[in-house]
């Protein structure tokens, strides 16, 4: 194989997949979210076929429409999905960032032999399944649930807490669930810091307290930056979390979208529903992926 | 440093990993207790994992689960290991921004979303959902993961070695499987087992792509889960978190014997 | 070049066992023909013509970013030249891969595999060659032993120190009797006592061998004490080809002057030729030296040049014989650098250097800082610079 056959192999096999399963499916949802549903299968129309030939095509392509997105649009239910998403993956995040830069600052000044069991041991419970780890939290939150049990016990409460099915629980199982996506790119970027800095700053007068937001938190900047972004985007169009915790008051996106999809059978409006959360969201991902590059460039 | 802030480090640690930790543990003890009643200790047993094996219907879900999570796994492992070798070596080619952004967005995308344009896209060409399904999307979505893990390592990999080695008469070919893949192993083996352990933990895709079946462990985890809790499924959850355990401890025992990153 | 006849000669003697490149009949092994390498709009290496004898040590010397390191990547086959040819051993190299050229390379990271010990890297050549396991096996032991690495045959490499590292690779180069082994940066690694060691192991090893070298270095010393000729190179521009002491010796430009050691320039003119005797008007007063006319006329900007250690230093009031050149100072600076002392001394602005060997451990009255001294060089110690 010559050296130019070896590039087009290496480029266009990862390239051809992700186009036609990542990027094609794009386009089709957007001509799904312009179609009508129908009690068929497959559950929507115009469908399009190979033997409709252009006039066809252009027929049918009439039959578009934006009425899905009216629909969302005058659905106080849609918006307000859409408004508590982001406000739960906000929210979490910003928790998220409070417990995690501790637990990755304290990691990174570990003695260096500790680290790499440290590091496994924030890794070890993301290899457990997510629902199980979700499932846990059922089993605590709940009314008769361990959390009410030890606080009653301990007389610090006179009656069982209500924190399952709010939208406090779905924030704790939120924090638990994406804790290592938030902590590890923080020791990443903490761990590579230069520790002569620390002492070049407390030499020229800085006390420790300054010297950690002068010059420890600026440098973990692009740690922080994408464990951000790891952890917000995903939140935002969670489903599990909502649905086992949240209960049926908390209405994020991303249930509401399943719930179109695999209850009301709609797959147009699921598809609507897709595309303006992607809308939303393509800002955000569009940054992480330029922070992404950026890291594997300075790393160069 | 000061006792101050390595009591505070302390403090951060200990109460992290409490937090990461203590709802598995408890977990875990609750897949012993001998009563029906989840919250209430009735004494140690394990009739709970006798019921989980007479379960046809779940070990046949777990099985599927497996062999979706081995087959996409060794799939995104391919398609990850081009990407991160074509984003770190050839730094100019038509289309570049466009494939980093294919290559990374997986990796946040809200997983409705992957799962309801996969879905359609089987659709739309006339696909039966099943086996094939689930994994083609299971690849899709855990690549982008193994391109990451791969593309760190990469880019510390020091390039002269291949030059030595073609400098000695290795062809391109075994220039590439005596020392590029050999030294960037420990780096794919992580990927492979990241792509494993997401697929078998994926629900959300999974329920959109799959077919009759081919239902997968979380599915039917979920749908029970969803009827309420039982100690049951505490003890189909300690059985998967000892595998995963098992698997984990394997793999980093496996890529210690090999060498030191360097 | 400018070398005059005699020095040439005189210089030419300390090697002259060795000297194919005098000989019209030799042909050489290795020759770059008018090659040319271009990254986009930066020029790496212009135009460059250069021929490498069979068993010489070539040094390519040179400061960073000069070239160097493309010229001998094009040769091992990793960069291919814009223009020009590379022609080794009568065969064009165009479009030969790497992996079929018969040439090895000692990296300048040593490029050892990591997850393979000694014994396998030293033996990696040998298999992609095909030769029989037998066959291997004796040679690789054979190369252990040439560098002396017979007790850490199955170490991996982050098992051993720099200095072993550095024989490895050597050994893993040599293993497959290149035509021409390719040396870049081979001593870089080292600590200094280290690589003085190694330096002299490298030129024994060369000549036992009888192959052909040729080394990349920054480090003129390197390449003084190994190379039997060294290429200076400037901007992807040869700027002087000659053996250690014509280089040192007889510099060709003002820049190999200033690259190669410690050297005092003085710009002028020229004022008067006499047969062989040139004189030089500069700042600092007329100059006189030897030097052959018809390179040269009245008029032209020249410079001159002379070597810090071949000046003495003298007090001002102290009677110096005539017929050399004398410029008075006051000394601006004293280096104490034990075996040497570097007096730099200031005249009419500008600032010339003196080195004196310190050759007795007491001197009854040094001269000092701000002391009017005189500098006095022989005629023949001066150099010519026309460009």
């Amino acid at each position: 194989m010559s050296e130019r056959q070896a590039r087009r192999t290496i480029i266009l096999v990862p390239y051809l997949w992700l186009a036609v399963f990542f990027l094609v499916p794009f386009a089709i949802v957007a001509k799904m979210s312009l179609s009508q549903v129908a009690t068929a299968i497959p559950p929507y129309v115009p469908v399009f076929g190979l033997d409709d030939g252009p006039a066809g095509w252009l027929a049918k392509a009439r039959e578009l429409s934006l009425d899905n997105y009216g629909v969302i649009a005058s659905d106080r239910l849609y918006i307000d999905a859409f408004l508590t998403s982001i406000r739960i993956a906000a929210t979490g995040t910003l928790i998220l960032l409070v417990i995690g830069y501790p637990m990755a600052h304290a990691m990174a000044r570990a003695p260096e032999n500790w680290r790499p069991l440290l590091v496994m041991a924030v890794i070890l419970p993301f290899w457990t399944s997510f629902l199980i780890r979700v499932y846990a939290w059922i089993g605590i939150l709940k009314p008769e649930g361990l959390l009410n049990e030890l606080l009653l016990g301990l007389g610090l409460i006179g009656a069982p807490l209500q924190i399952a099915n709010t939208e406090t629980a779905v924030l704790i199982g939120v924090v638990y669930s994406y804790l290592p996506f938030m902590v590890l790119p923080l020791y990443a970027s903490l761990e590579r810091m230069d520790r002569t800095l620390l002492e070049a700053a407390a030499d020229l007068g800085c006390p420790p307290w300054k010297a950690f937001w002068r010059i420890t938190v600026p440098l973990s900047l692009p740690g922080i930056v994408a464990g951000c972004f790891l952890c917000f985007i995903p939140i935002t169009g969670e489903v599990v979390i909502p649905d086992l915790l949240g209960g049926s008051d908390t209405l994020m996106i991303g249930k509401t979208l399943w719930t179109e999809f695999f209850s009301n059978r709609d797959w147009p409006v699921a598809s609507a529903v897709a595309v303006l959360l992607l809308v939303l969201l393509v800002g955000p991902i569009v940054l992480y992926q330029r922070q992404q590059a950026r890291q594997l460039e300075a790393a160069r | 440093m000061n006792p101050r802030s390595r009591f505070l480090d302390a403090t951060a640690l200990t109460l992290g990993f409490a937090f990461l930790y203590l709802p598995i543990v408890i977990l875990i003890v609750y897949s012993f207790n001998a009563s029906q009643l989840v919250t209430v200790w009735g004494g140690f047993s394990t009739r709970w994992y006798g019921a989980v094996w007479q379960n046809r219907q779940l070990l046949d879900a777990a099985w599927i689960t497996v062999k979706v999570a081995a087959v996409s796994a060794a799939f995104a492992t391919i398609v990850g290991t081009l990407a991160a070798l074509a984003l770190t070596r050839y730094l100019r080619f038509r289309g570049r921004t466009l494939f980093s952004g294919l290559v990374y967005a997986p990796i946040v995308m809200p997983e409705v979303i992957t799962g309801l344009s996969l879905l359609l896209l089987f659709v739309s060409v006339g696909i039966d959902r099943g086996f094939w399904t689930v994994t083609v999307a299971h690849a899709t979505f855990t690549c982008g993961f193994v391109a990451v893990v791969v593309q760190s390592r990469l880019i510390t990999f020091d390039r002269s070695l291949e030059e030595a080695a073609a400098d000695l008469g290795a062809t391109p070919w075994q220039v590439f499987f005596r020392i590029t893949l050999p030294i960037i192993a420990p780096a794919v083996i992580a990927g492979f087992l990241l792509a494993f352990t997401l697929s078998l933990d994926d629900l959300v895709i999974a329920s959109f792509t799959t077919g009759p079946g081919s239902t997968t462990l979380p599915m039917r985890i979920y749908s029970q889960v969803r009827l309420g809790v039982t100690p049951e499924i505490n003890a189909i959850c300690t059985l998967m978190i000892a595998a995963v355990t098992v698997l984990v401890i394997g793999a980093s025992l496996a890529t210690k014997r090999g060498l030191p990153a360097t | 070049m400018s070398d005059t006849p005699k020095t040439t000669a005189a210089l030419g003697a300390v090697r002259s066992a060795f000297a194919p490149w005098n000989d019209p009949a030799a042909k050489p092994l290795v020759v770059f023909d008018g090659v040319t390498k271009r990254y986009g709009a930066e020029t790496a290496v212009n135009d460059l013509s250069l021929a490498v004898y069979e068993r010489e040590f070539f040094a390519l010397l040179g400061p960073s970013g000069c070239g160097k390191s493309t010229l001998m990547r094009m040769l091992a086959g990793f960069e291919t030249p814009t223009a020009g040819r590379v022609v080794l051993a009568g065969e064009d190299l165009a479009g030969v891969p790497p992996h079929l050229r018969p040439t090895n390379m000692m990296f300048q990271s040593y490029a050892l595999f990591p997850h393979m010990t000694v014994e396998k890297n030293i033996a990696f050549g040998l298999q992609m060659e095909g030769v029989a396991k037998a066959e291997i096996h004796d040679r690789v032991a054979a190369a252990l032993k040439l560098v002396k690495l017979e007790a850490l045959a199955s170490r991996k490499p982050h098992q051993l120190s720099g200095g072993q590292r550095q024989r490895v690779a050597l050994a893993r180069a040599l293993i497959k009797r290149p035509k021409v082994l390719l040396l870049d940066e081979p001593l870089g690694a080292l600590d200094r006592k280290l690589r003085e060691e190694t330096q002299f192991e490298l030129v024994a090893l060369q000549e036992r061998l009888g192959l052909t070298f040729i080394i990349v270095t920054h480090d003129q010393d390197e390449a003084m004490s190994m190379a039997t000729r060294i290429a200076v190179m400037d901007k992807g521009r040869i700027a002087q080809v000659g053996t250690p002491p014509v280089i040192y010796e007889a510099p060709a430009t003002r820049y190999v002057a200033d690259f190669i050691g410690d050297i005092n320039i003085v710009e002028g003119k020229v004022a008067a030729i006499d047969g062989r005797r040139v004189t030089i008007s500069t700042a600092l007063g007329d100059m006189a030296l030897p030097e052959a006319a018809d390179s040269i006329a009245i008029g032209q900007e020249v410079a001159v040049a002379w070597r810090p250690e071949k000046t003495r230093i003298v007090r001002a009031d102290e009677p110096v014989a005539g017929g050399q050149t004398m410029i008075e100072g006051a000394v601006h600076d004293i280096g104490y650098l034990g075996d040497w002392t570097t007096y730099v001394v200031e005249v009419a602005g500008q600032r010339l250097r003196a080195a004196v060997a310190n050759a007795s451990r007491l001197v009854e009255r040094p001269i000092s800082w701000d002391e009017r001294v005189r500098l006095c060089v022989a005629p023949e110690s001066l150099l010519l610079l026309t460009r």
